[in-house]
């Protein structure tokens, strides 16, 4: 007697294959910036609570990478860069993507809602309506100013953070969210600029493709010079201080003379050193975006123990 | 009969479920902690509802 089954190993995933949906590393900024939009609110909250509606932020997050990766796998399994995610690689289908980045989604944001508030819960589900919808399925494959408005959906965190603690939305709030908005699209140009065909293959239109990659280095420029004063302007509202003055003056500069450098440079140039400068701008825009939110944190602690 | 012979599918299918089980027990071990933090703020609570409650007699008078 034979007793042979065929087992499909393309369908068995293991639990970190799951886990690999929430895109874990940009849950690590979400939960970053959340967590500091929630510590600087001007009002206490519980910390179990506050762990709760950090948790529920970041399953959220998690949530809307889920559905972005059952929606752009075709685009994902051209690039290299996004190749080994679980859905192109075959060790998830799209529709438990699909099917899980949904259930996620909907319990995250009535528990959010059920730990905090209503407002912060609305904010969360337009949060993940706006990165899985109007950016994945809409912008991201029709214009080249995608990630411009696609930031947005990373610029939201802080606000629910806040939203969680005061249920509304503030000057400070909204400058917190000005920062990442504005911070998003030279972050991402940069990348385009190295990362160059992977765009290309997948006919993403990134700006480097459709208007070419002087026009990206005149853009990279322009949101940096853009960005300066939104980042400075939170120093002068009650939730800045010294700490963050002086935190946003060196990085700004630091981060204005890159972009500078970059839109100097042309083709010949960085390549000649295998795009050097660029590489260098891309790894600094995320420590300058977790030096801001680092010395916000580091002004709130100030004033907790009364030194400012 | 129980399948002696284990294959690396086998691992696999158990991560999947200790990581299942073990996010359900974080699950409700949130949802327990939120309702103690949740009963808790509220403050003291008074549920004797067939006593009389002097307070509000005297208030009516």
């Amino acid at each position: 007697m034979t007793d042979a089954t065929i087992i499909s190993s393309e369908h068995e995933p293991q639990f970190g294959d799951y886990f690999a949906l929430l895109k874990p590393r940009v849950m690590s900024l979400v939960v970053f910036t959340a967590l500091v939009g929630m510590l600087v609110a001007p009002a206490p909250i519980h910390p179990f609570v506050g762990f709760a509606a950090i948790l529920f932020i970041a399953v959220g997050a998690g949530a809307s990478g889920a559905l972005n990766m059952w929606w752009d796998a075709d685009i994902d399994a051209v690039m290299r860069r996004t190749a080994k995610r679980p859905v192109p690689s075959g060790r998830v289908t799209g529709g438990e993507a699909a099917a899980i980045g949904v259930a996620l989604s909907g319990f995250a944001v009535v528990m959010l809602w059920l730990a905090t508030n209503l407002f912060a819960a609305a904010l969360l589900a337009f949060t993940i309506f706006f990165y899985a919808v109007i950016y994945t399925m809409w912008l991201k494959r029709w214009t080249p100013q995608n990630i411009v408005i696609g930031g947005a959906a990373g610029a939201f965190p802080p606000m629910i953070g806040w939203a969680a603690v005061t249920g509304g939305v503030s000057v400070e709030s909204m400058l917190m969210f000005a920062l990442i908005f504005m911070w998003t699209p030279p972050h991402f140009w940069a990348l385009a600029l190295f990362m160059r065909s992977d765009y290309d293959d997948a006919r993403v239109p990134m700006l480097t493709v459709t208007h070419g990659r002087r026009a990206t280095r005149n853009h990279i420029l322009a949101y940096t010079v853009l960005l300066a004063p939104a980042a400075l302007a939170l120093a002068f509202t009650p939730i800045g201080g010294p700490v963050y003055l002086a935190c946003a003056v060196a990085l700004n500069a630091w981060f204005l003379i890159g972009a500078y450098r970059i839109w100097r440079r042309d083709e010949a140039m960085a390549e000649a050193d295998n795009f050097a400068v660029e590489k260098a701008f891309f790894r600094f825009s995320l420590y300058y975006l977790f030096g801001h939110f680092g010395a916000l944190l580091a002004d709130a602690a100030l004033r907790t123990w009364g030194l400012a | 009969m129980a399948i002696r012979a284990t294959h690396e599918i086998h691992d696999r299918r158990k991560s999947r479920n200790v990581g299942l089980a073990v996010v359900l027990v974080g699950f409700i071990a949130i949802v327990f902690g939120l309702t103690v933090v949740k009963v808790q703020t509220i403050g003291a609570v008074q549920g004797f509802d067939h006593v009389v409650r002097p307070e509000l007699l005297e208030r009516a008078q």
